[in-house]
């Protein structure tokens, strides 16, 4: 199947004061059609900046190195102005972390929704606000109208994403990506925000890039995972395969750090040390000073990212990755 | 559960005025804590679990008296608390903040923080102060060799390890730990629940634990009290409430909870 988001090679950096600081480096993947891809990595891996890489929403600083971004047959490095703002909203929409700052605080919801709606169809002012009831009842609000006439501050945090969820949705766009959507709420709440988006995307055929560092989440949502680490990809494949035959160290550590409900944790295994805060200078593998499996020569030279396992495309980056056993407390049922 | 708890909370109400309407007229009354009861054993860990809004951290703020409480009655080691004076209660009694970069004072040094309060609560003197430190931070993983570095110097998970280092400086009787590793990275997370197990383990202490991830309260707590609207819905031991939640709040809770493991889904179309 032709793949709807075609990423290679991306290379992102930021201008600083003292030079230029590669930020994503090297990142390739692809989101098919109708596909949730997670993107999972702790703070500082990339993550988000290779999800703005692919809006183009970098800032003045931020740019764009190397590397191409396809969506369907257009190529997103090198579009005008005027193609990339024709994309966003109708192709590709965004739900980010903390929707009180991604809403006008002074414009009603209503104000917001149609503003949208009339901006990438052409529908007339009073079909642009049905359709926006419309969707508000989608997303499961219970009272559309109401929301409709209020404002941002007026909504709790679980109704002003659902109300981001429904704007992002307004025109069916080809790819949602979600930086972190639920991170900002509670649990009860994030569980149903996650139902309604996964719902309403498969009506519309809408492929998801969802950005998190919650692996509860991920399970819960993703097809295929891609791992990220301090602005590498370093492991990719399907959801299962992920959290059942973890191909790279970091992956595997990641799951054991995380404290389970149905297993009686004696001692989590935590990793040492923290994610470095810059990596350029690192000469081999960048994840190997806190790695477990570690040998001499992963201090020396990079690792490539390469597919580990030919019938499911499992990929990692990791010279040791056959030294890894799966530990039997390690989700395998 | 030993006859003398070290905690007990008897039908704590801490109430807040919300004034509204035209020149503040109206009062609304937010029962951010309502009629709660518990008590603490020494050496036990008590996991608070609620929502945001359910008045969890309220409640442990009322008992190191950050909040003036409504009517209710907090007894610490035999003794009413209003009893104590407010530097009594502190030696006694410490806090760990959600986010340590806002609860460490960004002038002083990791060194000047701690010799602050060692020196206030008079816990050392003299050459004793520097040994002192160099034990605390040596109890939190930290080197000895950052200590004259300022907050801003350090990551996340070691900020908290300082917050750790100074709560523990007074050497406490009972911990309340305010959502402590919800700030921090998931592979920073496991390293510093493990330092609060160890740390109890090492030196017997009591925790009032409070978070909203159910997979940290399960990993350090024995008891777990789950709060909704400011009451105590659910109070009992860890496995039992992981078990045999009776709550359908509870259930719901634990249902929402997301698992990681893609093979059991809560969420299908």
């Amino acid at each position: 199947m032709e793949s709807l988001l075609k990423v290679t090679h991306l290379k992102t950096a930021f201008r600083t004061d003292f030079g230029s600081n590669v930020v994503v480096n090297d990142v390739s993947f692809t989101v098919n059609h109708s596909e949730t891809v997670a993107i999972v990595g702790e703070s500082g891996s990339g993550k988000s900046v290779t999800a703005l890489s692919i809006l183009q929403l970098l800032g003045k600083r931020g740019y764009i190195s190397d590397g191409s971004i396809r969506l369907n047959e257009l190529e997103l490095t090198t579009a005008t102005k005027q193609q990339l703002q024709h994309l966003r909203g109708n192709d590709i929409s965004m739900v980010f972390q903390e929707p009180m700052s991604a809403l006008n605080p002074v414009l009603k919801i209503g104000y917001q929704l149609v503003e949208v709606i009339r901006l990438h169809t052409s529908l007339d002012k009073a079909k642009a606000k049905l359709h926006a009831v419309e969707m508000l009842k989608k997303v499961g609000l219970s009272d559309p109208l109401r929301v409709m006439r209020a404002y941002p501050f007026a909504l709790s945090g679980g109704m002003r994403q659902r109300v981001m969820i429904a704007m992002a949705l307004a025109c069916r766009p080809k790819l949602l990506i979600a930086d972190e959507p639920t991170t900002a709420l509670d649990v009860t709440v994030q569980a149903q925000i996650m139902r309604v988006m996964k719902q309403l995307c498969e009506e519309a055929g809408t492929s998801i890039l969802l950005i998190t560092h919650d692996l509860g989440v991920v399970a819960e949502m993703a097809d295929r995972v891609i791992v990220m680490y301090a602005g590498q990809v370093v492991e990719e494949g399907h959801v299962f395969d992920i959290f059942e035959k973890p191909k790279h160290p970091y992956t595997k550590a990641l799951l054991e750090a995380v404290p389970k409900l149905d297993v009686d944790n004696r001692q989590l295994t935590a990793i040492s040390g923290s994610v470095p805060t810059s990596y350029e200078h690192i000469m081999g593998c960048r994840f190997a000073n806190r790695c477990a499996y570690a040998k001499p020569h992963c201090t020396q030279e990079p690792p490539k990212l390469v597919e580990v396992d030919k019938h499911t495309g499992q990929k990692s980056r990791c010279f040791e990755w056959e030294a890894l056993k799966v530990k039997e407390d390690c989700y395998v049922k | 559960m030993s006859n003398n708890p070290l905690l007990e909370v008897k039908q704590l109400k801490t109430y807040y005025a919300s004034k509204r309407g035209l020149f503040n007229f109206k009062t609304d009354v937010v029962k951010a804590v309502d009629n709660v009861s518990f008590t603490i054993a020494k050496g036990e860990v008590l996991g608070l679990v609620g929502e945001s809004g359910s008045g969890k951290s309220t409640l442990g703020r009322s008992i190191i008296g950050l909040e003036t409480i409504t009517s209710g009655e907090i007894i610490f080691d035999g003794k009413p608390i209003n009893s104590m004076s407010k530097k009594e209660r502190s030696k006694h009694i410490q806090y760990v903040f959600q986010d340590p970069f806002s609860s460490l004072n960004p002038r002083l040094t990791v060194h000047e923080t701690l010799k602050e309060v060692l020196l206030v609560h008079q816990m050392a003197k003299g050459n004793g102060v520097n040994t002192e430190i160099n034990r605390l931070l040596d109890l939190v993983g930290l080197s000895k060799d950052s200590q004259h570095r300022y907050p801003h110097q350090f990551s996340g998970g070691q900020r908290q390890r300082i917050g750790i280092a100074r709560a523990l400086a007074v050497n406490p009787k009972l911990l309340i730990c305010d959502e402590p590793v919800s700030a921090l990275d998931v592979s920073i997370q496991a390293q510093i629940l493990n330092l609060f197990k160890d740390l109890q383990q090492e030196l017997g202490l009591t925790y009032l634990f409070i978070a909203h991830g159910l997979g940290a309260i399960k990993y350090v707590s024995d008891r777990i009290a789950v709060m909704y609207k400011g009451e105590i819905i659910e109070l009992n031991t860890t496995d039992y409430i992981f078990q045999h939640a009776e709550h359908p709040y509870t259930q719901m809770l634990l249902q929402s909870y997301p698992i990681p493991d893609p093979r059991r889904r809560h969420i299908t179309i």
